[in-house]
């Protein structure tokens, strides 16, 4: 019997599903006959859909030429409503890193303190119950208001949803550290603050690691909305633009960049969280 | 006794219990030790020996009472008292060298790198770790982690340990390894040790004294027995010794019959002069207070010793 590495297996298996997806979407769109005569005018009002049967939607290989001319300029820039993707992108980017660094700045120290004393954390339970069910996007009018100033505010709401995984999963994390490992340090006489860096954070980092990660899925989830609504950069906006302009293509290749973009945040996370998990 | 090094003095723990009221889980405990004396505590689980131990570490605050060591009442934990944990508490991110290594560089905090390794090392070689530096807890066994534990406490140099049933959750071969190895460093070192145990082979090897408690809650110490072996005793002929079957017995008798009914027997039990017992060739005789012993003979076997009376 030949043994294929399960890994192989799967990948074929995965190939097989993308071919065989490509295929059918192909076929669905792809060009019939030309359908009934119909006044010149009319035909050339109407484009290619009704003069050949061409579907509204674009096939696959229609997306595949788009992606290959935008991956061929991805940073051109010609006015404020033609930018290359990967300046969109780019936007989008960096916004979510700055949201999301000034959440880690917040959340983490702030965690550390609510999960290290209980009075901090009975108190500020209330506000977090509250504040944290909020759907970001509720801020931004707040945000647009008191900061007049739309890329910050898109920023703000990058920091406020991200905060709370991350602020939650610390505080969970650092309460949680195994009381024999702080007993140690307290029979070793640690004081508080090189107990904090050498037992709390080494034992509670995995925790940590996982709120962060689940607080970069948020972060780029709730990026394309808050572009859409703020508008002028970033690939939500350029969802958003190229709906105006009916280019299904153009939003059909931001959904899979956006697809992407996601999982390289994530995967770059999970590798964070695996250089800091130990085994016990 | 003229030397205590560790005195309890009238030591109390309650817990808020349900419906307002409170439970004593022991009270107006007194216990002494001598220095560099291995004493061995035995009582059911549930009595409070933990507790206990908490305290002299100073990991816990009694209710009531005060613990005096050297001289000092205690305030919280000090590098002076080890703690060997039952769960042996190793760092899992750290390897042998780092949790050792922790504990050397928490003490001596101006040490340079070096240094701090090669103390550590040091008391790796010790316990027979040398090869396994750079392995970390989750690819040790647990006598292993038992080892790394051992090692750290001895490697701060304290005055006592304190080792709450470091080997219970170990087979009976390495126990009987680690056991020899404890006995052998806490003799060489002059520590004095604090060991709560639930094997009655165990105290009778290691323990110099004997404390037996009875259950909970409302516990209090029972007796204080004097172990009659020699100080030089080997594992394997202990059973030999005269005087092994009437200790084993008696501590047993203790644990399986008197400890249950305890306060209700003994209506004049004074927790401050707890009895001593001295384990004797013809029975059992209690002498409290005095002790008109002679000085430890180190000869093999200690029939000579006489037994004593009041
Ligand atoms: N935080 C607590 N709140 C209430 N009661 C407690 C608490 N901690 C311990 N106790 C009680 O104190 C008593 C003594 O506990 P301890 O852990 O000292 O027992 P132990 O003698 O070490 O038992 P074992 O041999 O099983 O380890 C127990 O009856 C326990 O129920
Ligand atoms: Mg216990």
């Amino acid at each position: 019997m030949t043994t294929i590495s399960l890994r192989l297996r799967a990948g074929l298996v995965s190939i097989a599903l993308l071919a065989a997806f490509l295929g059918i979407w192909h076929l669905a769109t792809r060009a019939s006959a030309p359908v009934k005569a119909m006044s010149p005018e009319y035909a050339k009002l109407m484009g290619l859909t009704a003069t050949q049967g061409k579907s509204a939607m674009p096939g696959p290989l229609d997306v595949g030429a788009k992606l290959w001319e935008h991956l061929k300029r991805p940073f051109y820039d010609n006015g404020p409503n033609d930018k290359g993707l990967g300046i969109q992108l780019g936007y989008s980017i960096a916004r979510v890193g700055l949201g999301y660094l000034l959440a880690v700045l917040v959340a983490i120290p702030l965690g550390f303190l609510i999960g290290m004393s209980p009075l901090l954390s009975r108190a500020l339970d209330p506000f977090i119950q509250v504040l944290k069910p909020i759907s970001p996007l509720a801020w931004m009018p707040l945000a647009l208001y008191t900061i007049k100033d739309s890329s910050i505010s898109a920023i703000f709401v990058i920091f406020i949803c991200s905060i709370w995984p991350m602020l939650l999963n610390t505080v969970f994390g650092v309460a949680s550290v195994r009381k024999e490992w702080i007993n140690v340090a307290r029979t070793l006489e640690v004081g508080t603050l090189r107990r904090a860096f050498t037992v709390i954070l080494p034992a509670a980092a995995p925790t940590i690691l996982t709120g962060m990660r689940i607080s970069i899925g948020i972060a780029w989830l709730v990026i394309v909305a808050a572009e859409m609504l703020v508008g002028g950069t970033g690939i939500g906006y350029f969802v958003w633009n190229e709906w105006n302009n009916l280019s299904i293509t153009n939003v059909i290749i931001a959904i899979l960049l956006i697809g992407i973009v996601g999982m390289l945040l994530d995967q770059i996370l999970a590798r964070f969280t695996r250089m800091v998990t130990f085994p016990e | 006794m003229t030397d205590k090094f560790v005195s309890i003095e009238g030591i109390a723990k309650r817990y808020p219990g349900a419906s307002g009221a409170t439970t004593t889980v022991f009270e107006n405990l007194w216990l002494s030790m001598a220095r560099g004396e291995f004493c061995c505590v035995i009582g059911h689980s549930g009595c409070g020996k933990t507790t206990v131990l908490n305290i002299l570490a100073g990991l816990d605050a009694p209710s009531e009472g005060t613990v005096i060591v050297d001289g000092q009442a205690i305030s919280g934990t000090s590098l002076d008292r080890a703690v060997i944990f039952q769960s042996h508490a190793l760092l899992p991110w750290r390897t042998v060298l780092g949790n050792v290594s922790y504990a050397v560089t928490s003490k001596w905090r101006n040490w340079d790198r070096a240094k701090v390794k090669a103390h550590a090392q040091t008391f790796i070689d010790l316990v027979g770790l040398t090869g396994s530096e750079h392995k970390r807890p989750s690819e040790l066994s647990g006598g292993m982690k038992q080892r790394v534990g051992i090692a750290r406490a001895l490697s701060i140099t304290p005055k006592m340990m304190l080792m709450d049933e470091p080997f219970s959750a170990l087979d009976a071969l390495t126990r009987g390894t680690l056991q020899d190895e404890v006995r052998r460093i806490c003799l060489e070192t002059g520590q004095t040790a604090f060991m709560i145990t639930h094997d009655v082979d165990e105290a009778i090897y290691l323990a110099d004294k004997i404390f037996l408690m009875t259950n909970g809650p409302g516990a209090v110490l029972a007796e204080v027995v004097e172990n009659p072996l020699p100080r030089d005793r080997g594992r394997t002929d202990l059973h030999r010794h005269p005087l092994y079957y009437a200790l084993r017995n008696h501590i047993i008798d203790f644990l399986v019959t008197r400890s249950k009914n305890f306060t209700a027997e003994t209506p004049d039990h004074d927790p401050r002069n707890v009895p001593v017992i001295h384990i004797g060739k013809p029975g059992l005789t209690i002498a409290s207070d005095v002790k008109p012993e002679p000085p430890r003979e180190p000869s093999w076997p200690g029939l000579s010793r006489p037994s004593t009376c009041s």
